[in-house]
């Protein structure tokens, strides 16, 4: 049995929070690049360079990406052969509180939704928890921002429905969310579970490399690439002005769900997908 | 490359087209969510205002905290959508000039047209780019708000693409 510390969790937390919020990842720029080569329109073309730009002045000056630092959402593994001691969920929000004080992050977190009152340290976290095999933790943070997050969607579909339809509702998320949402997006899909779950599933999906096809079954790589082609021809482009490039990736992560359902999340990033992963 | 330098007059916004891409330089005032709620409250009461909307150029953003020596934190817009609510009160009551992201509503596009005012794009996500365009930063009104209060950022070539007039 390995003993771990939650103040080892907490460091790392801290510093998969500075990675996260300054940091683009390496997938990203490279697929914002090869967006910039492919676009023809002049605009699309500018800001994708000045999307690019921001990502070298906030990695060089230890910026921000985006102002909208997000709600803080971390997925642990825990490998059952670890006795963590102490509090995880504190040593969490210890980390976040001390990360954004540190890394000038900003309070985006009110108490409930009705009194609105800022928590004034941008915590609680969203934390889920998994258990695995083996003596490791894997951490995998996300920073969601809300331009993005506000344009979710659940779709509780018929069991008998089909592909058709499912890429129909995706592609009518995609369609809603517009300008609003800072296109490029990566766009996460999660099928199956209960609604929840499936909801779930669209974030996990976020993690996943973009650029390359993941290893999963044929008819989820052919979703992900028939919903890349259809949404590159909506004409949203960067930031809406127009363009080829109204999505970098999709993603579909999926789980066996109940004979009479067939649930449908749909969570969808901007292009300043920011998440980081460490290992204890 | 089109440069105004703020305020906003009859004679610098008139040759100004959907799609142009402009440089600001001068003040402009940062309001969202929370801080509209406020103002629009604070009419309907007619109480004074922290701001003259007349002349004040709103740009819905909040920023994170200015740390080690800088100006301001990130400061890229939010969504405009989301001001929509209070948008033709405050166009009723002086407002002209706005900044913020993303599309707005048919309704609000009336009002900008009919009152004579612009909205402007910022380059959404583009936050640590757009604090190099910061110079000063003061807060005037509703700190209890933290990020969403209403701040006085002075700008310097600030980059916005002309979207409703």
């Amino acid at each position: 049995m390995r003993r771990v510390s939650v103040k080892v969790i907490e460091n790392k937390v801290i510093d998969l929070l500075q990675e996260a919020a300054c940091i683009l990842r390496k997938d990203v720029v490279v697929a914002l690049q090869k967006s910039l080569l492919s676009e023809k329109n002049v605009k699309a073309k500018n800001i994708l360079y000045t999307i690019l730009e921001n990502a070298r002045i906030a990695e060089q000056d230890n910026l921000p990406l985006c102002q909208d630092t997000g709600m803080t959402v971390v997925f642990f593994e825990i490998g059952d052969d670890i006795f963590i001691e102490g509090n995880i969920e504190k040593a969490v929000n210890n980390g976040l509180k001390k990360a954004t004080r540190k890394f000038g992050l900003r309070n985006s977190v009110v108490k409930n939704t009705i009194n609105r009152i800022n928590t004034g340290n941008n915590t609680p976290a969203i934390i889920h928890y998994k258990f695995i095999k083996g003596n490791k933790i894997k951490i995998s943070l996300m920073l969601k921002g809300f331009g993005s997050e506000n344009k979710t969607n659940l779709f509780m579909l018929d069991p008998t429905d089909g592909l058709e339809l499912i890429e129909n509702k995706i592609m009518e998320t995609i369609e809603k969310a517009g300008a609003n949402a800072c296109p490029p997006f990566v766009i996460g899909v999660g099928l199956g579970g209960t609604a929840d779950k499936a909801l779930s599933l669209a974030k996990e999906a976020l993690f996943e490399k973009i650029g390359v096809r993941v290893k999963k079954e044929k008819w989820a790589i052919n979703l992900e690439k028939n919903i890349i082609r259809k949404a590159n021809k909506l004409n949203i482009g960067p930031l809406g002005f127009g363009g080829k490039i109204t999505v970098l990736d999709v993603k579909v992560k999926y789980a066996p769900t109940h004979i009479a359902g067939l649930p449908l999340g749909i969570n969808i990033n901007c292009h300043s997908l920011r998440t980081a992963v460490g290992k204890i | 490359m089109k440069t105004i330098r703020l305020p906003f007059n009859e004679k610098n916004i008139k040759d100004l087209k959907v799609g142009d891409i402009v440089y600001i330089s001068g003040e402009i005032y940062t309001a969202r969510d929370a801080a509209h709620k406020r103002l629009v409250n604070l009419l309907r009461k007619n109480k004074k205002l922290p701001i003259d909307l007349k002349t004040t150029i709103i740009y819905y953003c909040g920023p994170t905290p200015a740390f080690k020596g800088s100006v301001i934190g990130s400061c890229g817009p939010t969504t405009a959508s989301r001001m929509d609510k209070f948008t033709p009160f405050l166009i009723e009551n002086g407002l002209r000039f706005m900044i913020g992201k993303g599309t707005r509503s048919k309704e609000v596009e009336k009002f900008i047209h009919k009152y004579k005012g612009i909205y402007f794009s910022a380059y959404g996500g583009c936050g640590a780019y757009l604090s190099k365009k910061v110079i000063k930063s003061k807060l005037i009104a509703f700190p209890d708000l933290g990020p969403e209060a209403i701040y006085c950022m002075e700008v310097e070539d600030f980059p916005l693409i002309v979207m409703n007039l």
